[in-house]
């Protein structure tokens, strides 16, 4: 790296700063008015929009869990019916999974990436346009045919032949697997504009070694989603063919196989684990570093694991069939291998115990949250080692044991985490601090509900009890557990409803947070908070992994992009040397419009596969709209 | 209507009936669901061994008297690191040696099957079970002779199932276009409780299965007995309900071996009343049970595949007289 200079250019350099601000803001300030705020392709408004969503998402699934949790109370719940109860289960877990957990992390990566990175947006953000409009599409499919009882009622994993054309009726598993289509759709988008940020836009001096922790995990993340998703649109696309148009990809009766869809299902379905918690490591790692006040140990052991897990992660996923009658050695491999990722997994939890140990902790609503996923998280782990082993998963498979055990996984790994990355970054997303007070309730009692509802549910399984139950008979034992269970969600339904009321608290009458702080050493924090339409004044430029903390007062930058078009830096991949100016594509109404042509032609072919057809008619003239060359000057760089 | 309260009469009386023993893993009692249960308590000690340690050190570390701290910034690394390097390589044994433990347990698990070979079929949401060599058909409850090994032969009509008897052994899916098979030997005399592990839609929740293990002599009594057709009703009512089981929908779904019904849509009642309940363990096997069984399955099981046949009174009394008379 040669010094503060970066790549020069004349416009820009000369001019005084608040003549530069007004530059800026004209050409990068995203546009007014309904259709302005349709054509927005600003990283951080649709990352804010995205994180909302997905927390909209959440509240929903959290009342379909309430409903679930009244009906178990007693033997026999008569609040639901079995058709009912069916889809409740079905749409909790496809929400969760499909339009909360994932998205909320890839929503997390779109607006904290860039800024972690110090680039002035994110790569493709036309893409990144079109992907929320995709999710949302895919999120009112969902919710829409829900509320209109044709919700589908056939298990967030949609197992043939119980989802296929003879025993799924009418519409509803389509719906299941047409949303699949729609939220893979936009975490593809992401993923890739994750990778291509990363790689090409760091700031100069930002070396493979001095990437933030949270942007590995989101790197590697993404590398997951690009490798895992093609198997479940596959799945997902030929279960609709199976439906529609009559195939046999899953009918045994001509040749096809029931369990061919369990190993494309899984194979995506387990690296999905990891989509949702690696990106909850690098929040983790983040927070600890802050709160701990000094550089998270081993940062080097922490990227390999991370990277570790990636690879593994596509190598476990038959223990979700362990109780299909697989080969002998095919069980012996995967019970190997899903044992193996306890070890990366343990690298990461006694890296953090390390960096506290070394560190003066901070007891701010983040840290909390941290320790409360240290402690809960380690419980799911350790029964994932459990249920890892073929003969112990013959008991407690498809059990309330595991329902346990994911929740564990998902909830103390994942949501955990995230709780506190919100409480953390809230202030640079909103400028308004949320409140130390409620923060600390929130994790109390979210910490408590928690471990209260779910353990429980261990005992549960191995006494005997089958997941996705509607009813139980008054003889057996389960109905004590079962009222102790519901009784105690509701201390988890209140910590989840006061940190609703946090937030929206804060972004009303919030304590103006400064631009940083909780003093945090990562580049998002060297801008304003909320950070201005193109982020950097100047684009930083880094000489080591902690930059503000080691250059406090003169985090130096590079000049010389100009101010009159949307312009990035481009760097090399491994050592982020500048290599070039890129425009960066503006406002437009195009994304908005190809989502839309495009969700009209995936709904139009759950009914017809003509809508394939026609469908792909306005598709092509949006696409034809968003790529219309707009000769010079965006194009010529 | 009068079969409405009858309904609800015969579901308060379920409630009591106790037609359902416990279905426990932690309640072994056979010689494979004793050695699951031998290997789940070891990794739950481990596992719990882990969990304080981690705990413990996750505390110290928060706790730490932090006037030392200044100086452990550069020399007090290596500590941490050492501590680290040690905890992986623990991780690391801990996880080798809970793997070859599950190995072993597998191992010892694998037995061949000797002699009896039971067919279980599953349907929505109901068991079939054939014994080939016996000549038995029945459904929703099977009987084993005590310490004799039983091959159990899985598959499946329709969608996935999952048997599972806790107390016995770990489950095994009953997969449409696959066969799979697990051995069982009960050590112990008694009545098993099993259900319906894998999610198989509307009913999932209501399809039971009783396991009834006994001395080879009763065993042989009753397979003896089961495969016999069924006997002529004496009794008038009942022979009304014989000759109503015939002329009403009853025999285009279920057979009763020595009548003209054969039809193989639903179990097989040649014997339904020697059996200790009916519609897969939600009702006892009595004479009221039947009744509101036929006048009202959509109440009592909505969603199942047993339509509500349209009787008159003295038809329903004289149908339930008969289901009670095939012993």
């Amino acid at each position: 790296m040669n010094g503060t200079e970066g790549v020069r250019h004349p416009r820009g350099r000369d001019l005084p700063p608040e003549e530069r601000e007004r530059r800026l803001r004209r050409i990068w300030d995203p546009p007014r008015g309904i259709l302005g705020a349709l054509s927005v392709v600003d990283h951080k408004i649709i990352g804010r929009r995205y994180i909302a969503t997905a927390f909209v998402f959440l509240a929903l699934g959290g009342v379909l869990a309430a409903l679930i949790r009244i009906q178990l109370a007693t033997p026999e719940g008569r609040l639901l019916g079995p058709d009912v109860y069916n889809q409740v289960f079905t749409v909790h877990g496809a929400n969760m999974m499909f339009l909360f957990a994932v998205p909320v992390m890839e929503a997390m990566g779109v607006y904290l990436v860039p800024l972690m990175i110090g680039t002035r947006n994110i790569a493709f953000p036309r893409l990144n346009a079109f992907s929320y409009w995709i999710y949302v599409a895919g999120g009112a499919l969902l919710w829409i045919a829900f509320l209109l009882d044709f919700g589908p009622d056939v298990g967030w994993f949609g197992y043939v032949p119980l989802s296929g054309p003879q025993y799924g009726y009418g519409k509803r598993a389509d719906i299941w697997a047409q949303m699949i289509t729609f939220t893979e759709l936009a975490a593809l988008a992401v993923a890739v504009e994750i990778v291509v940020t990363v790689f090409k836009q760091r700031a100069p001096g930002m070396t493979l070694d001095r990437i933030p922790l949270f942007v590995w995990a989101m790197l590697v993340t993404s590398f997951l989603v690009i490798v895992a998703m093609p198997a479940i649109m596959i799945a997902s696309s030929a279960l609709i063919l199976d439906r529609l148009v009559g195939t046999h990809f899953f009918n045994p009766a001509e040749g096809g196989d029931v369990l061919l869809f369990q190993h494309l299902f899984w194979f995506f379905g387990h690296p999905e684990v990891y989509i949702i918690f690696l990106p909850a490591v690098g929040m983790v790692s983040t927070m600890l570093s802050t709160f701990a006040r000094r550089p998270v140990f081993g940062y080097l052991p922490l990227v390999m694991s991370l990277i570790t897990i990636g690879v593994l992660s596509f190598g476990l996923w038959a223990h979700h069939m362990f109780t299909t009658g697989l080969p002998r050695v095919g069980e012996s491999f995967f019970t190997a291998s899903s044992m193996a990722i306890a070890v990366p997994a343990g690298v990461q939890i006694f890296c953090f115990i390390a960096t506290l140990w070394l560190g003066r902790p901070v007891w701010r609503p983040p840290l909390l949250f941290v320790a409360a996923f240290v402690v809960t998280f380690t419980i799911g782990g350790l029964t994932g080692v459990m249920v890892a082993s073929v003969p112990l998963d013959s008991q407690v498979h498809d059990t309330y044991f595991v329902v346990a055990h994911f929740h564990y996984v998902l909830v103390g790994g994942a949501v955990f985490p995230l709780m506190g990355a919100i409480y953390y970054w809230f202030p640079k997303m909103t400028g308004r601090m949320m409140s130390d007070r409620l923060g600390a309730w929130v994790a109390a009692l979210v910490f408590v509900g928690f471990n209260l509802t779910f353990f429980p549910m261990h005992v549960l399984g191995l006494q005997g009890m089958p997941r996705r139950i509607y009813a139980y008979q008054p003889e057996l034992p389960w109905g004590g557990l079962n009222l102790f269970v519901s009784l105690a969600s509701i201390i988890l339904f209140a910590g989840f409803l006061l940190f609703f009321v946090d937030v929206v608290r804060s972004a009303v009458r919030g304590a103006p947070a400064g631009d940083n702080p909780w003093n945090a050493p990562t580049l998002e924090w060297a801008t304003t908070s909320p950070p201005p339409s193109y982020n950097f004044d100047g684009i930083p430029v880094v000489t080591s992994a902690n930059p503000l903390w080691d250059d406090p007062e003169t985090l130096p930058v590079a000049t010389g992009l100009r101010v009159d078009r949307r312009e990035l830096l481009v760097t090399s991949v491994q050592r982020a040397e500048p290599e070039a100016r890129e425009s960066s594509a503006g406002a437009s109404i195009w994304p908005f419009l190809a989502a839309v042509a495009t969700t009209v032609m995936l709904i139009g072919s759950i009914f017809s596969p003509w809508a394939v057809v026609w469908g792909s008619l306005p598709i092509a003239v949006a696409l034809v709209g968003w790529f219309w060359p707009k000769g010079a000057p965006e194009d010529e760089a | 209507m009068s079969a409405r309260r009858l309904v609800s009469l015969v579901l308060a009386a379920a409630s009591c009936a106790a037609c359902s023993p416990i279905q426990s893993a932690l309640d072994p009692q056979s010689p494979q669901a004793e050695s699951l249960h031998e290997l789940f308590w070891l990794f739950v000690v481990v596992c719990s061994v882990v969990w304080l340690a981690v705990m413990a050190s996750l505390t110290l570390a928060l706790l730490r008297n932090r006037s030392t701290a200044s100086e452990a910034t550069a020399a007090g690394s290596r500590t941490p690191a050492l501590a680290v390097g040690a905890a992986v390589v623990a991780t690391v044994l801990i996880v080798a040696g809970l793997t070859i433990a599950s190995f072993l347990a597998t191992r010892s698990l694998a037995t061949d099957g000797g002699g009896l070979v039971i067919k279980l079929r599953g349907y929505q949401w109901w068991w079939e079970a054939t014994y080939p060599a016996e000549g038995v058909v029945t459904a929703n409850e099977i009987h084993l002779p005590v310490g004799r090994p039983v091959r159990m032969e899985l598959s499946a009509a329709d969608v996935i199932h999952s048997f599972w008897v806790p107390q016995l052994q770990g489950k095994l899916d009953l997969i449409p276009g696959r066969d799979n098979a697990v051995t069982i030997t009960v050590t112990k005399e008694g009545v098993y409780r099993g259900q319906c592990a894998e999610f198989c839609g509307l009913q999932h929740a209501h399809m039971g299965l009783i396991v009834v293990a006994e001395p080879p002599a009763a065993f042989d009594a009753w397979a003896r007995a089961q495969a016999a057709v069924a006997a002529a009703p004496t009794e008038p009512e009942a022979q009304a309900g014989a000759a109503l089981f015939q002329a009403k929908a009853c025999s285009s779904c279920h057979a009763i071996r020595g009548t003209a019904a054969s039809a193989k849509v639903g179990p097989d009642l040649t014997h339904v009343a020697s059996r200790r309940s009916i519609a897969a363990d939600v009702l006892p096997a009595t004479r009221g049970a039947f009744a509101a069984w036929i006048v009202d399955p959509q109440t009592i099981k909505p969603g199942a595949n047993m339509p509500a046949i349209a009787l008159e009174p003295a038809e329903l009394r004289a149908l339930s007289a008969y289901m009670t008379a095939l012993k």
